[in-house]
């Protein structure tokens, strides 16, 4: 038996460090990889909800979490790729076009 | 007794995990971390009695997309991520900002009034059930989510493709050296410079 909020609280802490890490990375690959961390701290949440309301349908959000970081990993490890072409460099802060 | 220390060996070794990302300079070594935190979430999933979960975690995190991540950082030869100066607001204001949100998560989740307890392997979710769920009530998502997928595998191989037109800048010492060798060759007529400029 565990109780609950020590999963929400785990899921809060991963969070936070996805957060932290997409803040303070610089190589533009680390930051997308903060971002599926952040993912997986919110799939951690929607499965010890639906354990704990006993419905299954948080698990299948579960499922289409997973679809769509699938595919926007594929789609983001592109333009990474085609940044990388232009730009030939995998720092953000050189990556600063829009910049005024 | 046995669950409450597997999940908290479990969770330790995710939060190390998720800090050793958060630390390491070198992108690979924060792809390896990642999928250290992945692992342990799968155990953190099949303690919650999420055994489809868990394996798709593995299957398709841990072993698609962490492949995906190992393999660009080969592709572009990501070297260690350099030093730069960020800003001190960040540092002075972020770090205390993100502890005292942190206090304060943890602070409203354990003393919220008795969100009772997660029975580890009270529910199961089995694949068969999960199917059913997926093909009858969630038929229009999942098939919106194949449409999906699909668009996403097109748009990676255009984005990836090398396409030299459309994406680079372009290279003004070519098309200049290709110019200057086309009027060296012979006094061109304008036209015939102009073609040889746009086949650069």
């Amino acid at each position: 038996m565990v109780p609950l909020h020590y999963y929400l609280l785990l899921s809060a802490i991963l969070f936070a460090c996805g957060i932290t890490g997409f803040l303070i990375k610089r190589n533009i690959i680390t930051i997308f990889m903060s971002i599926e961390l952040m993912l997986n701290a919110v799939n951690l949440s929607f499965v010890a909800f639906a354990a704990h309301w006993h419905v299954l349908s948080g698990q299948v959000f579960v499922f289409f979490v997973m679809v769509v970081a699938a595919a926007e990993t594929a789609v983001g490890l592109a333009i990474i790729i085609a940044v990388y072409r232009t730009r030939e460099t995998l720092n953000v802060d050189q990556v600063n076009l829009l910049k005024l | 007794m046995l669950h409450l220390i597997l999940f908290s060996v479990f969770a330790v070794i995710a939060v190390a995990g998720a800090l050793n990302l958060l630390i390491q300079r070198h992108p690979i070594s924060s792809a390896l971390s990642l999928i250290v935190v992945m692992g342990s979430l799968a155990v953190e999933y099949l303690l919650l009695g999420a055994e489809f979960v868990a394996a798709i975690q593995i299957i398709i995190y841990a072993g698609a997309i962490m492949v995906l991540f190992v393999f660009v950082i080969m592709l572009l030869n990501a070297g260690a991520e350099e030093r730069t100066n960020g800003s001190k607001v960040a540092l002075i204001l972020g770090f205390p900002a993100m502890l005292a949100g942190g206090l304060l998560v943890a602070w409203v989740l354990l003393r919220a009034p008795n969100m009772g307890s997660v029975n580890i392997g009270a529910m199961y979710g089995p694949p068969k059930a999960i199917g059913w769920l997926l093909f009858h009530d969630f038929l229009l998502p999942f098939e919106v989510t194949s449409v999906l997928v699909l668009i996403a595998i097109i748009g990676a191989v255009v984005l990836a493709s090398p396409v030299r037109s459309r994406f680079s800048r372009p290279q003004p010492e070519e098309g200049h050296q290709a110019l200057q060798a086309a009027a060296a060759a012979e006094p061109a007529p304008h036209q015939e410079t102009v073609t040889a400029r746009r086949s650069n």
